[in-house]
């Protein structure tokens, strides 16, 4: 059997989801509460590591499991790129936040302009960095060994 | 006082294991250490007395002048953005002492000496 | 507002970094384009920075998200258009270069072209900085891409060399954070120029020179200043030789001497008259670097890490000329970054060029290059004569400078020591051309063939660069290094400006 032993698999299947949807939950409330891009995109690549440590790898799918997660840092990247940018086109600045998108009021979860999409942006290049870091490190290779 | 100073130490046995010992993934601890010690000490330098953490929960505490009791925030920013700098050196600084000891089959640096100079 | 163009020297090179790994899944080549696409626009951009700067004497000023002092500033002067040039001329000449140069390794070309646009963007950044924390953010950028673009090859000398610089060079990180804490502890704010206001308030106290030490140690391990060269001659022997010239050229002087004498002379308010003892320490350290640095490279018999101990010894030259601290000597400073960049960013493209063509750099091997690799034994010997302080080229202003200096200074010493290592940096200099590219020896590997086009293209560039500077050396001392150097010498006025402006 590939990965670890049934009782860790099992938890792991009843863990990952629910690590998944936290993580989600930190990214997008990052304009509300403490966390954020960062702090969620870590919840991600942890579970996104749990399951590729519980349930063994092969070595074809993790390789384009690496492409495919250098693919989303790259987006991620451009797209908080992007947000900078889009402020620097409307209005001159930066990063320019007042009258760009919709600011709404404080404490809603729709509001803050371009901070919740900065924190999206964020959480996606740390989630996918983070596992593509696990994954060079091949980390799993050594777990399959023993 | 004594928190600053317990930093510094921190810095200082950072610092030791660094110079002192041999095996790689120990360097790679120290200079974590290091990171921590610096990380620790810029929180610290933010922090108040009996002042609160700066979140506010209500919209109305913003008109009740709850952010002249916070602590200063700006050092927390700073040192999330180091700390997210450490773990990308760790993590490189982790990888190139794999690739070593794929190379040369041991951590122990005073074996590793390709490069005289 | 005319600082408009500012975020365009972090944007460019980060969008480039970005689009490499996403756009080469579809073609490799792209990476090479892309590389090449944003390093000449940012070339583009800088000249024209320079001319805005120039033609209106006045700063360019950026506030990021329009948030103005609280937030992150960005700042254009002359010393930044200086420095923002020579990065990007280095630059664009290491991604053309590397576009065959990379041809000796299997595969990993969009890492190398993502690491190299990582490190233009870091040092633009922190070129353009007006704000600690940032300055701080782009050098650990700009350093870790570095790192693992020494480690390119991962053969065991690279990885060796790679991870000893790393160990270093992130102590020298932790020593500058916690310098920045210090000061933000006392000051509480973090933009310079903000911060040179307060920090005058405080006058003189220990507390100032504990700050200036902690900084001068973190920047001095960054610079590779003599007691802390360690890791310097081995990281630049074992990284690609585009790299190796990206490293020695730009990158241990903007994030050594660059960062440095902006902090201590625009924000700590130092000057020869005020704090002679920061400017003796320069001196010092920097006439011991000057030394063992021109006589270790004399003993060197591999060609890159010859070239490695003389980056060690120009800097030398660089800190004594700080250190002298009057208009000529700051002014010689800064001529010497620029000829050094164009002159050993040449000879490390050089020793890259003869390594790939021939598979080796000991120089007891190589032969009789100079029959089959005209243009690359010229560029090498031109470079040569610049570094060596021959005229008319741009290493003979900058050490006349620096002389012209230290005689003004009544600094008769330091005058003789600046001629006298010339005359070893032409030694030692001489002696790549003798044994490699002239001389007739029993050795055996030659080459056949010059290297590619777009490689002695990005040599070429350069060698023009250094004899263009040389020639028109008034025009650059007007236009360019000299206003630059008043701005360091004007110190605080840096803080009216922004803030008044």
């Amino acid at each position: 059997m590939r990965g670890m032993s049934l009782i860790v698999q099992v938890m792991t299947g009843l863990l990952a989801g629910i690590l998944l949807l936290y993580g989600g939950y930190i990214i997008l409330h990052g304009h509300l509460t403490p966390g954020g891009g960062f702090a969620g995109g870590v919840l991600v690549a942890a579970a996104l590591i749990l399951v590729s440590l519980a349930f063994g790898a092969v070595e074809q799918v993790e390789r384009r499991e690496y492409i495919l997660s250098s693919i989303f840092e790259s987006s991620g990247g451009l797209l908080f790129l992007g947000l900078a940018v889009a402020g620097y086109l409307a209005a001159d600045y930066f990063f320019r936040n007042a009258g760009l998108f919709y600011i709404g009021r404080p404490l809603e979860l729709v509001s803050g302009g371009i901070i919740p999409l900065a924190n999206i942006a964020i959480g996606l290049k740390v989630g996918a960095g983070l596992f593509a870091i696990f994954l060079a490190l091949g980390a799993s290779r050594f777990v399959m060994k023993e | 006082m004594i928190p600053y100073l317990a930093c510094v130490l921190l810095f200082l046995i950072g610092l030791y294991v660094v110079i002192s010992k041999r095996n790689l993934i120990k360097i790679v601890i120290g200079f974590s250490l290091i990171e921590y010690a610096v990380n620790l000490f810029f929180a610290l330098v933010g922090f108040k007395k009996g002042a609160l953490a700066p979140i506010i929960t209500q919209p109305e505490q913003v008109r009740m002048g709850v952010a002249r009791n916070f602590v200063d925030p700006v050092p927390q920013a700073l040192v999330l953005t180091a700390i997210v700098i450490g773990l990308s050196t760790t993590a490189l600084m982790l990888s190139l002492a794999m690739r070593l000891y794929e190379k040369y089959k041991t951590f122990d640096i005073s074996e590793i000496r390709r490069l005289k100079g | 507002m005319e600082g408009r163009i500012l975020p365009l020297f972090v944007a460019i090179p980060l969008a480039g970094a970005f689009l490499v790994p996403l756009l080469s899944k579809l073609w490799t080549r792209f990476a090479d384009l892309i590389a090449s696409i944003t390093s000449a626009l940012l070339l583009g951009v800088s000249v024209y920075g320079w001319l805005m700067v120039n033609a209106g004497g006045m700063p360019l000023h950026y506030w990021v998200g329009g948030w103005r002092i609280i937030g992150i500033a960005m700042w254009f002067d002359a010393l930044t258009a200086l420095i923002v040039l020579i990065i990007n001329i280095v630059g664009f000449c290491a991604s053309v270069y590397s576009i065959r140069y990379l041809d000796r390794y299997t595969g990993g070309r969009w890492k190398f072209f993502t690491l190299l646009l990582l490190l233009i963007a870091g040092l633009n950044g922190l070129a353009i900085s007006g704000d600690l924390f940032n300055m701080f953010v782009f050098i650990e950028i700009s350093a870790i891409a570095s790192y693992a673009l020494v480690a390119f090859g991962t053969e065991e000398e690279e990885v060796e060399a790679a991870f000893k610089y790393m160990v270093l060079g992130e102590v020298g990180g932790a020593v500058l954070l916690f310098g920045i804490a210090l000061i933000y502890a006392r000051a509480s704010t973090l933009n310079l120029a903000h911060l040179s206001q307060v920090l005058a308030g405080f006058g003189r106290t220990p507390f100032y020179w504990f700050v200036i030490a902690t900084l001068l140690i973190g920047f001095a391990i960054k610079m590779g200043m003599e007691p802390f060269h360690a890791w310097l001659a081995d990281a630049h022997f074992s990284a690609p030789a585009p790299i190796s010239a990206m490293l020695s050229g730009v990158f241990i002087k903007v994030t050594g001497v660059y960062a440095m004498s902006r902090l201590m002379f625009n924000v700590f308010g130092v000057s020869r008259a005020e704090t002679p003892a920061f400017f003796n320490l320069l001196i010092a350290f920097g006439a011991v670097s000057m030394v063992l640095g021109g006589l270790l490279a004399y003993t060197q018999n591999d060609y890159k890490r010859l070239l490695a101990y003389s980056s060690i010894s120009q800097i030398g030259y660089i800190l004594v000329a700080l250190g002298i601290g009057n208009f000529w000597g700051i002014a010689g400073a800064l001529f010497h970054i620029l000829a050094h960049a164009l002159g050993k960013g040449t000879l490390f493209l050089a020793s890259g060029s003869v390594e790939r063509q021939t598979g080796t750099r000991n120089l007891e091997q190589l032969k009789g290059l100079e029959k089959t690799m005209p243009a690359t034994t010229w560029s090498h010997i031109l470079a040569s004569f610049s570094m060596a302080g021959l005229p008319p080229f741009a290493g003979f202003f900058s050490k006349l400078f620096i002389i012209i200096g230290a005689i003004a200074a009544r600094m008769y010493w330091l005058a003789f020591l600046a001629a006298l290592f010339s005359a070893v940096t032409l030694g030692y200099l001489t002696k790549v051309v003798n044994m490699a590219f002239f001389v007739k020896q029993n050795s055996s590997v030659t080459s056949t063939r010059e290297a590619p086009g777009l490689m002695v293209l990005a040599m070429l560039v350069l060698v023009v660069l250094t004899v263009a500077v040389g020639v028109g050396f008034r025009g650059v001392l007007d236009h360019l290094v000299g206003p630059a150097a008043r701005v360091l010498l004007n110190g605080l006025e840096y803080a009216r400006l922004v803030l008044g402006g």
